[in-house]
């Protein structure tokens, strides 16, 4: 499967991600989030942006727990828990906000 | 919740045999395992292009575990076709898929197994319900061997006993055989041989994880309440799911064991080598696979030089633990080879191996060594939904039952409201959450969400007659999934919880620093 965006193709898995982390960038951010429905604010990037910070360092997305506290400690201890969290992501903070950040899918039993 | 394309089920009033519909979830297909994950695992990478060495591999593979397994060729000797089963699985309940009453879904295989492994079957299939293995045939296995949990409540009212979770197992090891694996199971399956966890989660990330988790503590409670990683010597080594270092509501229970380590004062560690509990290679009815995953907590506790073996809050964990380990890596009694051996030296005869970490708290607060302040859950009224493979398929405890009692012993020791649901959708008779046996995968929604449907009739039942606002489980898989499909049923996602949440919320750690 492939996405096409600003006339390049991306190549993506059955449930939409990338396949390869290095074809991320804003605009295809942009193009998933549309896909996902997902209007993306200031307040998302700040999600993405720590998520791939996250991962450039420790090859795999943040815990739950490690997400909610660095937004906190960033946009107010009143958005440092998973309900804002959702209500950024619709889909699940973890599965949906990794799609849109272009990092591999969180497996397991979450 | 939007964008579904299928009805969510609606509550019946009195809980009849729903009325079929024939191809209801025929559509049903998890994503299929791509070549690389299937050659990490050693599998074929994919369907051959000439069916006929499908075909043969296929059946050869099934001749083969009919030979290694007695109690499949059983299972596939001894069904009369009662129907006892046909109403008690979740996913017929939820889909009415007829192909989901275990009977039929069991028939897929069995009818192949008259073809080609029974005398009648070889020479008058027709008259036997014997049929060719074909490719249509495969792919309805691959469709409905998807559809089954492998939480055998059917299996509780077989009047043979034949266990239908071991029927699937083996459609599904000879599925992976030919090359036509599920990319969620197998996929999870590669990372916990590469990495040590179901979750993809290396060293350094679990070590940073518990590091905050550290933190958070000290600030929320004023103690050091330590999460300890790969250290030499300690008393206990505890193996749990690995989405209790990741997801919510699992990372609270992990709080939970962490207090109750604390308060009790017995050292404990985690291995960042074997830092899952689960084991998918059960999902796959693969026993090498099995042992493969099994043997690094064996390694790992060898070279820690552990005490004792404690296994989190996982279902099909406790049951691999409980049932298998023995005899996939000598921990347990029974194995005879020279690790097991040297493991069951090291090993402290005074305590069951393996424990359960319910066991664990359960035997420590009746020496008196826990005190809760119970009020501190009294926002809470609570219920207790038995996970299946702790229900149906293991024990805790050493007397019968205890995998029923022992929690719920807990949860009444920690908190003051408790009710049980429905009788005949709980203990043994429990109905699966809808999301295990490799289930829990979001191409698989629709079939998570209809099988969810009786265990959330249930605690409909319980909300509405004492507005119970917790539901308690000792499963990583059952909080993942409820969290998912509470939602659809018009529940908080957050009225799923751990065991050891409930306990982490009452225990008192100490005198206040």
């Amino acid at each position: 499967m492939a996405i096409e965006v600003n006339g390049k193709s991306y190549e993506t898995d059955e449930e939409g991600y990338l396949v390869n982390l290095g074809d991320w960038n804003e605009d295809v951010a942009g193009f998933l989030a549309q896909q996902e429905g997902v209007n993306l604010t200031e307040n998302h990037w700040e999600v993405i942006n720590f998520l791939r910070d996250y991962y450039n360092e420790f090859q795999i997305a943040p815990a739950v727990r490690v997400l909610t506290k660095a937004i906190g400690k960033k946009l107010g201890a009143d958005k440092g828990n998973s309900q804002y969290l959702y209500e950024l992501f619709p889909y699940g903070p973890a599965k949906q906000a990794c799609k849109i950040a272009g990092l591999p899918k969180p497996t397991g039993c979450v | 919740m939007a964008d579904l394309e299928f009805p969510i089920p609606k509550y019946r009033d009195y809980p009849e045999v729903p009325a079929i519909k024939a191809g209801a979830m025929a559509h049903s297909r998890p994503h299929v395992a791509s070549e690389k994950i299937q050659e990490a695992l050693g599998y074929q990478t994919k369907l051959a292009e000439d069916w006929q060495v499908t075909h043969d591999k296929a059946i050869g593979k099934f001749g083969e575990l009919l030979g290694k397994y007695r109690s499949l060729k059983v299972f596939m000797d001894s069904c009369v076709h009662c129907g006892a089963c046909t109403d008690k699985c979740h996913y017929f309940i939820g889909t009415n898929d007829p192909k989901n009453m275990p009977v039929a879904r069991q028939e897929l295989m069995r009818s192949v197994y008259r073809r080609y492994f029974t005398l009648a079957g070889k020479m008058f299939p027709s008259l036997v319900g014997a049929q060719d293995l074909t490719k249509e045939l495969l792919d309805e296995w691959y469709t409905y061997f998807w559809q089954c949990s492998e939480c055998r409540r059917c299996s509780v009212f077989c009047p043979y006993g034949i266990d239908t979770a071991e029927v699937t197992m083996a459609a599904r090891n000879i599925l992976d055989t030919v090359g036509y694996g599920q990319k969620y199971t197998n996929e999870i399956l590669g990372k916990v041989n590469k990495i040590g966890n179901n979750l993809g989660l290396p060293g350094p990330a679990l070590e940073n994880t518990l590091e905050g988790l550290e933190e958070d503590l000290k600030e929320d409670t004023g103690f050091d309440i330590k999460y300890p990683l790969d250290v030499q010597g300690a008393e206990v080594l505890l193996v749990t799911p690995s989405a209790d270092f990741f997801a919510e509501p699992h990372i609270e229970s992990l709080i939970g064991y962490g207090k109750v380590f604390h308060a009790a004062g017995i050292s404990w560690t985690l291995s960042s080598y074997a830092s899952e509990a689960g084991n998918f290679g059960m999902f796959d009815g693969d026993y090498e696979m099995m042992r493969k995953v099994a043997l690094r907590i064996r390694k790992a506790a060898l070279e820690l030089g552990v005490k004792r073996i404690v296994v989190g809050e996982c279902g099909h964990a406790w049951r691999i633990a409980y049932a298998f380990w023995n005899t996939l890596s000598g921990l347990g009694a029974g194995a005879n080879d020279p690790f097991a051996i040297e493991l069951q030296k090291q090993l402290d005869p005074r305590y069951k191996q393996p424990s359960h970490i319910c066991e664990f708290t359960w035997d420590l607060i009746q020496q008196g060594r826990l005190q809760f302040d119970k009020e501190a859950n009294d926002h809470r009224i609570i219920t207790f939904h038995d996970s299946c493979n702790v229900a149906r398929a293991s024990r805790m405890g050493d007397y019968p039952g205890g995998q029923f009692e022992i929690p719920r012993n807990i949860i009444k020791a920690v908190a003051n409201k408790y009710v049980e649901m429905a009788p005949d959708t709980i203990r043994e008779a429990t109905f699966c959450c809808g999301g295990g046996g490799g289930i829990l995968t979001d191409e698989l929604v629709e079939a998570r969400i209809k099988g969810a449907f009786p265990r959330m009739e249930a605690l409909q039942q319980v909300v509405d007659q004492h507005g119970v606002n917790f539901m308690a489980t000792i499963c990583a898989i059952c909080k993942a999934q409820f969290t998912k499909v509470l939602p659809y049923y018009g529940f908080n996602m957050r009225l799923v919880g751990g065991v050891h949440q409930l306990v982490s919320t009452a225990i008192r750690l100490g005198n206040e620093q």
